[in-house]
This record gives structure tokens, sequence and C-alpha cells, in this order.
């Protein structure tokens, strides 16, 4: 079997684990050591893949598997990956090993909410492997719909309302993106012959711009509703809040960048035209996303309310800079895709670990949590430093390649919305600092909190591998960025050859 | 008549076959062991629908009133195998008390039904359609009204046939007005000397609408969630699978081969048709507290994306809809089954009833999830497949606006069923439906079932087996 195929094998050999096993402490360590396989194996393919490159292999995807499934359709199960699904691949296998760890004190049908988990997993892992249209889109309506149990059922607040909100938005997209493909692939043969559904195939035709014109923005929103495009992303805040901890990282950790990563994988890179065409207006409604993600996150008090709105900036962020459709904010784009993904799970770990011990997340009840637990308070500083694009962590080279990049276009159009998109940094300075300021320093305020216990280890597990990896990608981004920026070369070329820019 | 000719009749003979000896059965049986009857029955039909799979010749019959091809005996052999599901889901049902002394009438009108099915769709020409069409749905009528001392059945049974009767006239006088301006009633005949002059378009609607009773699309829906209601659960999901289907297979074949004159005509129709139908569907079904009402709308929304199927006239459309089907028999079926047990054991049919199932009946719980998760067409389950393939065969003749307009209907409807799924996962009850002991047969049912709704999706020798015997206009 070849190893991209494991990524999909292991989660569903771990969930037939999980379902032989009674014990609720074998259940745990079943999913551990599924998904410990499953980090290293993303490893090992960092690896195969960065000396396979070394050893000079060109190809535009490498690890190619072609199967074909429906002869009369032309649907294959086709895998590949190139740099940037690489790099997702292992963003994946950290947040759901962290999730992992994070979630380690569900009690109440334990087995059922880690099947579902890497049920989600299994998806969101099968759709950064996929290069046949038809897959992707299998795997991604894979990985949507175990959310509404893991939200209806072991969430908190009002979660039937949001898991009800946050499952037909989503489908709506997919909906949307379900026209889009078969609007690609019925003109994925131009010039006669067969229709296809792989990436590669129809990447080297150029579909009629007509057909580009409507079917361009059905699949931009489609993904869009999942990368927190305004105004479809209300699902998000109410979503994210009730959602379990380690829901909350994969989903706003993992499973908004496959909203990103279609956007750029799908809609930009296969009608290039139609997008060059109408991204001013996609332009705008990410920089709305930007902006008032964050002032949204400024007036919150809940923990994960605030959270979740940074992640619609955050990510808005990603959705603009594939719209630069320049070498430079696309590789800035992936890099905040890992970044953010890395960051925020950090976060929505942190936030439920603190809410398992003060049972509220309500800032203004809390204070001077440094003093009790400190570990927790220090790696909740770091993830906020990060967030708010300090240099030395992931944040801050995302970041700056994406606006370094939108600031390219010397047209004043793209001007004026890259700086109205920059003041978001000064802004998430703001509720940053703020969080900190009222939750970690000053007195404590509720006499109850006092004594607290710090992190426990598996907690520990989960909140150190995140924050190595963010310093990781902050200290050496170098290597992250040649990977990504070799793949990008492709969709950059067939970008230039439409004669856009 | 030579021995071949039998060989091609085989399905309707065979049928017909079983129907006698289970009534001979009946008079030879011991009064005291009716039940014996249930399983010498299952294990007749098992045997009568492997056999159907054996290779046969093709052939016509009858002057060319009776055909038979490669094409049909599949679709006979899918209805088949329905029908063998719910035989056996309904095993549990006959056993009670109540049922003694109709165990035998139930599989007698029920396989005669199958026998009209058989005939309609082998038809090559419109008498033999019609009274295949009537011998499909007269006994389906006796069967709504099984439970006869209750009210609500005695009221399906009346529904059903006089709705039936209605629509076969206005079927019929279409077909009056196609046999005056072309002087025959053969469909190949019919082909040729069909000229779109008016008399004949105001025949085909006629048919059309008659067509569309049958199939309960909007407006001709309204007998649907009555009957459904009133009847018992297995004759209900009778109705919604297996009638549904052959009654899709046989128009899918006459708007093929007899109208292709006349397909811009039909395809405004079935345009407009296909978004009521859908839309109303759904919309209704969102309101329903009864499972079994619900289910009927959720029946007439899934005829409306069949539609979908239809409208291109294309290859890949006929493929879609007999796979559609395919997968519907399993997907609807499994929820019919799910509600039949419980109502079997605890008389509840309302979706309240069945909050806080997943605590007692995890196992019911998760099929009913799986056979929801397939009607609404979410992937890795069949539905996803079915669906997919129904809405590329409308995208591939173009009519963008049809799929936009049907998978924004998916959405309403995923959310009608997540209510159900919420009910069952996410509501805590004080007092659950305790937990039901199933018996063989229906696990056995329940088995096939979700089987069937694994397998069908990721299988695509399936598809191409059903892409092979379909074709275009």
């Amino acid at each position: 079997m070849d190893i991209l195929t494991l990524f999909v094998v292991i989660p569903v050999l771990t969930i037939t684990g999980i379902l032989f096993v009674k014990d609720i402490k074998q259940v745990r360590i079943v999913a551990a050591i599924g998904m410990g396989i499953q980090l290293i194996l993303a490893a090992v393919l960092v690896f195969m893949y960065l000396s396979a490159r070394k050893a000079g292999v060109n190809d535009e995807m490498l690890f190619i598997k072609d199967y074909l499934w429906f002869k009369s359709l032309n649907i294959h199960y086709a895998i590949g990956v190139d740099g940037i699904s690489v790099a997702m691949i292992a963003l994946t296998s950290i947040v759901v090993f962290a999730g992992i760890f994070a979630s380690w004190e569900v009690e109440f049908l334990t087995k059922e909410f880690f099947i579902s988990l890497i049920l989600l997993a299994t998806g969101v892992f099968g759709f950064f492997i996929s290069i046949d249209l038809f897959t992707m889109f299998l795997f991604y309506e894979l990985a949507v719909i175990p959310m509404y149990l893991l939200i209806g059922i072991w969430g908190s607040g009002p979660k039937e309302y949001s898991a009800m909100k946050l499952t037909l938005m989503l489908m709506g997209g997919s909906a949307l993106i379900l026209l889009g493909l078969l609007g690609i692939y019925f003109n994925s043969a131009p010039d006669g012959g067969q229709f296809t559904f792989n990436i590669l195939e129809i990447s080297k035709v150029t579909i009629p711009v007509s057909a580009q014109r409507l079917f361009f923005p059905l699949t931009f929103i489609g993904f869009g509703v999942l990368g927190a495009l305004f105004p479809f992303h209300t699902w998000s805040p109410d979503g994210h809040a009730s959602a379990p901890t380690a829901v909350s990282m994969l989903h706003a950790g993992v499973l908004m960048k496959l909203g990103g990563y279609g956007a750029f994988r799908v809609a930009i890179f296969l009608m290039p035209e139609a997008a060059s065409e109408l991204n001013w207006i996609f332009i705008i409604l990410t920089s709305i996303s930007v902006v008032y993600g964050a002032f949204g996150a400024i007036v919150q008090k809940d923990l994960k309310y605030i959270n979740a709105y940074s992640s619609v900036s955050h990510c808005g962020l990603v959705l603009f800079a594939v719209l630069m459709m320049n070498q430079t904010a696309l590789n800035g784009a992936v890099i905040q895709m890992i970044s953010h993904g890395l960051m925020t799970a950090l976060f929505f770990a942190l936030i439920g670990m603190i809410y398992g011990r003060t049972h509220t997340r309500i800032i203004n009840e809390m204070g001077g949590l440094m003093k009790i637990i400190p570990f927790l308070s220090v790696a909740y500083v770091i993830a906020g430093l990060a967030s708010l694009g300090l240099p030395g962590l992931s944040g801050f080279v995302a970041e700056m390649t994406i606006f370094v990049g939108a600031f390219q276009h010397t047209d004043t159009f793209h001007r004026v919305v890259t700086i109205v998109a920059v003041s978001s940094i000064v802004i998430t300075a703001v509720y940053i600092l703020r969080v900190v300021a009222i939750l970690l320093l000053g007195p404590v305020k509720d006499e109850h909190h006092a004594h607290l216990a710090d992190a426990k280890w598996y907690e520990k597990v989960s909140v150190i591998t995140l924050i190595g990896s963010v310093a990781g990608i902050g200290l050496a981004p170098f290597w992250l960025s040649t990977m990504i920026g070799k793949s990008l070369q492709p969709i950059v070329n067939k970008i230039l050859a439409a004669g856009l820019f | 008549m030579s021995s071949s000719n039998f060989l091609i009749m085989r399905h309707e003979l065979l049928l017909t076959a079983v129907a006698l000896i289970i009534l001979i059965a009946e008079i030879f049986s011991d009064p005291k062991k009716k039940h014996s009857i249930i399983s010498f029955t299952l294990i007749l039909f098992g045997v009568i629908t492997a056999a159907g799979f054996l290779p046969s010749p093709e052939g016509s019959m009858f002057g060319g009133m009776y055909n038979s091809t490669a094409g049909e005996l599949l679709m006979k052999n899918i209805l088949n195998v329905g029908v063998l599901i719910i035989l056996i889901q309904s095993a549990d049902w006959l056993r009670k008390d109540e049922n003694a002394d109709k165990i035998h009438e139930y599989f007698i009108l029920l396989i005669s039904t199958v026998i009209g099915m058989n005939f309609m769709i082998s038809s090559g020409h419109f008498l033999m359609f019609y009274i295949g069409l009537e011998l499909a749905t007269i006994p389906i009528a006796a069967l709504a009204a099984y439970d006869r001392y209750k009210n609500q059945s005695a009221e399906a049974g009346i529904k059903l046939i006089m709705i039936s009767a209605f629509s076969s006239g206005i079927l019929l006088y279409g077909l009056s007005m196609i046999y005056g301006t072309t002087g025959t009633l053969y469909f190949n005949e019919v082909a040729d000397l069909f000229q779109n002059n008016n008399l004949q378009v105001l025949g085909f609607i006629f048919f059309f609408t008659g067509m569309a009773f049958k199939l309960s699309i909007v407006p001709f829906h309204l007998w649907t969630a009555d009957v459904y209601e009133g009847a018992p659960i297995n004759v209900t999901s009778y109705l919604s699978v297996i009638s549904k289907g052959a009654a899709a297979f046989i128009f899918i074949i006459i708007l093929f081969t007899v109208f292709p004159v006349i397909t811009e005509t039909w395809q405004k129709a079935i345009y407009v048709t296909a978004i009521l139908t859908m839309t109303i569907g759904n919309l209704f079904a969102i309101r329903q507290q009864n499972l079994k009402r619900f289910l009927a709308f959720s029946s007439i929304s899934q005829a409306g994306y069949l539609l979908l199927g239809f409208i291109g006239g294309n290859q890949l459309g006929m493929a879609s809809v007999i796979y559609y089907i395919l997968v519907y028999i399993f997907s609807n079926l499994g929820a019919f089954g799910v509600v039949l047990v419980i109502s079997n054991a605890t008389n509840k049919e309302n979706i309240n009833d069945y909050n806080g199932l997943y605590q007692t009946n995890p196992g019911l719980s998760l099929i009913m999830t799986l056979a929801l998760f397939s009607l609404a067409g979410i992937p890795p389950v069949a539905g996803f497949f079915g669906k997919f393939f129904l809405f590329a065969a409308a995208a591939e003749k173009g009519f963008y606006i049809l799929v936009l307009i049907a998978v924004l209907n998916t959405i309403i409807s995923l959310y009608y069923y997540l209510l159900i799924v919420k009910a069952m996962f996410l509501t805590r009850s004080e007092t659950p439906i305790e937990k039901v002991n199933s018996g063989f047969y229906t696990k056995l049912g329940l088995g096939l079932c979700v089987a069937g709704i694994f397998v069908i999706g990721f299988a695509s020798i399936l598809f191409e087996i059903i892409r092979n015997i379909s074709y275009g206009i």
C-alpha cells in the first residue's frame, strides 16, 4: 500500500480498534497510539518528500497513485501530494495528535467521541491527499458531517442550535461546491475528448471563460463558507464556542483550512481567468472578514468567542492572500494556514484546560491566573504573541509575507485594501493583550480559583507539541517556504499563462 | 409457444408459480402452524430472486406486446431484491396474533403486484402497460386496508383505490387521444407516427399526469401522506420504494422510447414539476411529527430528485435513475425497517418518541442514522453517489439552475433528517423507548439494508452494469 493511502487507512483502523475495546482508558490509548503513528507517518512523509525533491524529482505532484473507480464517468481514486499538501498533512496530524490528548478527560460516551473525532480527521487527511475532484469532495463532506454529533452531544451552551447552524451552513457551502465541480467537469474537455475530475489534467486546459464566470464564484463561495468568508462566517463563532475542546481545535485549526486550500487549489488554480476578473468582489469581502473579525473579537467576553472571531479574521486573511494571486502572497497564505492552524489549536486547547478548572470562560470572572497555573498561562501568552505576529513565532512570518505580496500590486485598489487589512494587526494586538491583562495578570479575582492544579502530563503533551511547532516555524521558516514555494510554481505559472499580471 | 419463450417470461412465470404455491400451501397447511408459511415463502422468494440473475435470452412475445431486454431484466431483478427485503422485514410483524389468519393474503397480494410491475416494465404496447399498471395497483389498495379494523387503514385503502382509479382514468384518456391520432398503441409505432400536434401533446400531458399520480409528483401528491400514514408500515415501505421504483422505470422507458419527438415539451413539464416536488416535499416534511408521514414527504422530495435524471434524456440520466432507485430501495427500507421494529414493539411512531433512543437502542439508532444520511446524500454511504450521478446527469445537459435548486433542497432535507438524528442522539429523555429485542428476520432485513447502503456506493461495478444497459434518446 502506498504511503498516502495509509493516511486514510490508519484512522479507519484506529476507529475499528476503538470499536473493539471496552474500557475508557483503552479507548484513549488506542486513539493516542493510532494518531501517534499518524504523526510519525506524517514526519516520514515530510522527510520522503524533501529527499525526493532534493534528488531532483521535479514532478508537480509526488507519490501519485491512480485507480480507476467509475469508468464511464472517468472518476478515479487519485492521490498525490505537493509541498502544500504535505505541509497541511503535517499540520493536521499535529493538531489531531494534540487534540486526542486535550480530550483525555471526555467521559461521556467516550468511545463515540473518539470515533467521531477520528472520522473527521479521516475526511481531512483524505481531502489533502486527493487530486481527483470527486474523491476530494467525498472526503470534504465526510469531514463536515461528524461535526454535528461532536458539537451536538459533547458541546456546551446552545449546542443543538450551533451544531445545526454549523452543519447546514457548511453543507450549503458544499452544495455550491458540488455544482461548481460538475461545471468544471463538464467543461474540462473544451476541445473534445473525455471529461475528467483530475486536477492536474484540468489545469492543462483552459476552461471556457464564460463557464468560469459562472463556476468560479460558486466554487469560491462554497469553499469560502468553510474559510469564514464574510458574510458566510456566522457559523464559526457559535460553532466554535459550543464545540468541545478537541473539536474546536480541529475545526479552527484544520477544517477551516480546507476552505482556503480548496479556494486556491480548485477555484483559483483551475479558473484563473474568471478569478482575476471577479476577485475584486471577494477581496472586498475578505477584507471585511479580516477587520470585522478582529473588531468582533475585541468586544467579546467569552474566551471561545474571542478566539472564534479571531479565527474569522485570520482565515479571512488566508482567503485575502489567495485572491492576490501572486507567488509571495500565496506563499504567505499557506504559511498563514499552517501557522494559524497550530496557534488556534493551541488557543482552544488552553481555553478548554482553563475552562475545565475554573468552569467559566467569561474573562471578567477570572484574574491573576498566572500566579495559580503558570504553565498554562505562559503557554497562553505564547499563543497570544504568535497570534499578534511577534517575530520569532509563526504568525509574523505568515502575515509579513502576505502583506508584502499584496502590496506588490501597484494599483490603488489593491493598495487600499491591503492597508485596510494591515490594520487588523493592531486590532489583534488590542484583543490579545486585553485578554492577557484581565485573565492572567493582576490580582486573583475569585478565591475559589486559588488552589487550581496546573497542567497534567497529557495536557502538557498536547501544549508542548503545539508550542514546539509554532516556534519551529517562527524560527526556521525557510524550509517551509522552500517546500511551499516550489509547489506554488505551477499555480503561479498557470496564472501567468492566463496573461493576467 | 416454445420452451425458450418460457425463459423470456421467466420472472413473471416464477412469480405466478410462487403465488399459486402459496395459495395451495395455505389450503393444506395445519391451521395451528400458519407461521411456517412465512419461512416457506421467504425461502421460495429468495430462490426465485436468485434465479432472476441467471442469464436469460432477450426477445419479444405476443406480437411485440411483451419485450424482454437486458435492461428490463435488471430492473425486475432490482425490484425483486427490494421485495425480498420487505418480505424479510415483515416476517416478525406477520407473526403477530392479529395477522395469523391472513398471512397468505399478504404474500399473494404482494406478489401479484410484483407480477403486474414486471409486465408493466416489459410492455411494448400501451394496453399491456395499462394492464400491468392496474395489476400493480389494485392489490396494493387491498394491502393498505390490511388492518381492516383500524379506521386509518381502511381509509388508506379507499383513498388509494379512488386515486388510482382516477389517475388511471386520466391516463387512459390520454392514451385514447394518442390512439385516435396515431391509430396504434404499440410503443415503436406510436414513436414513429408521433408528430407533435396539439392533440397528441394534450394526450401526452394526460399520460404524464397519470404517471405523476403514481410517482406522487407535486401537484399530484396529495394522497401520499394519508395513505402512507394509514397503511401498515410494510405496505407503506412497499408503496414508497417498489411501486415508485417500478413506475419510474417504465416512465423513463416510455419517455425515452415513445416520446422523443416532444422532448422539449416534457423537459419543460419535468423542469417545473421537479422543482415543485423537491421543494414542497421538503418543506412539508419539516413540519411532520409522525414518522410515516415524515417519510412520505421525504419520499415525495426524493421523487423530485429522481426527475433530474429524466430531464436530460441522456444515457447517464437513465443510468442514474436506475442506480438511484437501487440505492433508494436500500436506504428507505433501512429507515422504514427501524420504524417498523419500534412500532411493532411499542406502537410508537412519532419523532418525539425517539428521544434518547441511542441510550437504549444504539444499534437501531445507528442504522436509522445511516439510512437517513443515505437519503440525505452524505458520503460515504450510497445515497451520496446516487445523488451525485443524478445531478451530474442534469448538469451534462446544462440544467445548472435546476441542479442548483436541487442542491439547495438537499440542505433543507438534511435539516429535517438531522432532526431525527437529534432526537435519537442529542435529546435526553426520561422515558426513552425500552430496549427492543428483534428476531432473526428483522436483523437479517436490517443487516441487508446496511450492507447495501455501504456497498452499493463503492462498488462501481454496479453502476457500470447499469450504465451499460441504459440508453439515451
